[in-house]
């Protein structure tokens, strides 16, 4: 192992690290959004947008990231609209999280039930107000192990964005790899940087699930 | 438009007619509900009480009929229908209090958000009817944390908060033990006493004689017998009455001599 190699390259992974959470984060919550305006919408029965949403996530599931990415960054300038990597990375990411977020959240608004909808209504609540007082906390608290997971899955995805010219860290561990051969240590310091940004996610997320346990509630 | 209110009529159902496709479950019922009366509601199982109940809040939709809450129609889909809503409370058989919420919050949150009352002054009518049942000590305790009994006085209270025009209590000790049951049944009683106008589907036949004004005997999704409580549980007129009310009381024959 190449001490020193691992050493002099640490601020290059270190910015490189900086990019990649940066583009992830953005990228994922733009991604809750989208999942949450989907799950709205499915969920109101809004007539044409709910099948464009229907369209939307099965596009979405079934079509790898690296391939989404191609198209949002080689395609869409084709048709006149310009993006750069770093839009195009959070973008892509969105477009591929957003579906997943939305399949989360309805999970959690169907396990809430029919009958607190009645319990709210029968009150008086509006739509609107039975929507955010009653049915979206606890389809949040419901969801929360499955959102966890998608934040994490789709922290890892970022790995692809050096497909679109990113500096992300697989980019950097590549470039490093072609001009110095030191595949040991630059696959080293990929794994290890990946591994200080997904751990704190991770306990954080166990660390969240359990205090939203109570949403198992229990009669 | 106006419409011009019947003077002492709260509740009024018209050949209310509902169907699940092919299967009728209330047909042509009628019913009407004065100011300050407690109407008890029984019936067997599956004979439409509970879907009657949904239907007067259009938590279920009719295919026939109309109800009127003072003279309003009360209609899915119309755009005042949770104001109305508002002056209907229900309490339903499995509480519905909302989980992730206090006891307080439970009770507070449709005076602060749908009729936009004070905070301040809500909490001080929660706390005080939270104490008239009991419950003082709960108000800053999650659902999960009560018994069966204590959720059900809870819902009754959320209810009340909205100062409603009718109560309509759907079944609401049959999910809980027995002793918890009187715990329940009494503040309804208490609630009478008061002169509250209500709607009471129940199977306690005890209670619903001691409680009743008036008692509607549904079966077939048709009212088949209604009376007061000393008519119908004493002297009732048809046999399909008759026969519901056996199933309540049970008899020993005379022990038969062993024989060897």
């Amino acid at each position: 192992m190449d001490w020193e190699f691992i050493s002099t390259n640490i601020p290059l992974y270190r910015e490189a690290a900086v990019l990649t959470v940066k583009i992830g984060f953005a990228g994922i919550l733009v991604a809750i959004l989208l999942g949450l305006l989907c799950e709205i919408i499915v969920y109101c029965r809004i007539p044409v947008l709910r099948r464009a949403v229907a369209v939307y996530i099965e596009l979405s599931r079934n079509t790898p990231l690296l391939i989404q990415l191609f198209f949002i960054y080689y395609g869409l300038p084709k048709i006149g609209i310009r993006t750069d990597a770093q839009a195009c990375g959070v973008a892509g990411l969105a477009f591929l999280g957003g579906s997943y977020m939305a399949e989360a959240f309805r999970s959690g608004v169907e396990a809430v039930g029919a009958a607190q909808e009645e319990s709210a209504y029968s009150l008086g609540l509006s739509r609107m107000q039975t929507i955010r007082y009653v049915i979206l906390p606890q389809a949040f608290a419901i969801s929360a192990p499955a959102f966890v997971a998608n934040v994490i899955f789709l922290l890892k995805e970022t790995s692809v964005f050096s497909a679109v010219s990113l500096m992300d860290l697989m980019f950097t561990a590549k470039d490093l790899i072609g001009l110095y051969y030191n595949t040991t240590e630059s696959l080293a310091l990929l794994v290890v940087f990946y591994l200080l940004i997904l751990l704190p996610v991770s306990l954080l997320g166990s660390v969240l699930e359990r205090r939203l346990r109570y949403a198992g509630f229990g009669t | 438009m106006g419409v011009r209110p019947v003077p002492g009529i709260v509740l009024e159902i018209s050949h209310l007619h509902k169907a699940y496709g092919q299967n009728t479950v209330i047909e042509d019922l009628s019913l009407t509900v004065r100011e300050g009366e407690v109407i008890v509601i029984v019936g067997p199982s599956g004979c439409g009480k509970s879907t009657l109940l949904r239907c007067i809040n259009a938590l279920e939709s009719n295919q026939g009929g109309e109800v009127r809450l003072h003279g309003e129609p009360v209609l899915k889909g119309s755009k005042n229908l949770p104001e109305i809503r508002q002056k209907i409370g229900m309490v339903f058989q499995n509480y519905e209090l909302f989980p992730h919420m206090t006891v307080l919050d439970n009770i507070m949150l449709a005076p602060v958000k749908a009729q936009g009352r004070k905070k301040s002054e809500v909490r001080e009518e929660a706390l005080a009817l939270l104490k008239r049942v009991g419950l003082e000590t709960k108000a800053n305790s999650f659902p999960r944390q009560l018994s069966g009994g204590q959720k059900q006085r809870t819902a009754i209270v959320r209810a009340l908060c909205m100062h409603p025009d009718i109560l309509l209590f759907d079944e609401v000790t049959a999910a809980l033990d027995p002793e918890m049951v009187r715990e329940v049944l009494e503040v309804i009683l208490d609630l009478a006493n008061q002169g509250k106008t209500m709607l009471v589907v129940t199977h306690e036949m005890q209670f619903a004689r001691a409680i009743a004004d008036w008692v509607v005997f549904l079966d077939d999704g048709r009212i088949c017998e209604e009376g007061t409580p000393e008519e119908f549980f004493d002297h009732p007129k048809t046999e399909r009455a008759k026969k519901f009310l056996n199933t309540f009381t049970f008899e020993r024959k005379a022990r038969q001599p062993k024989t060897i």
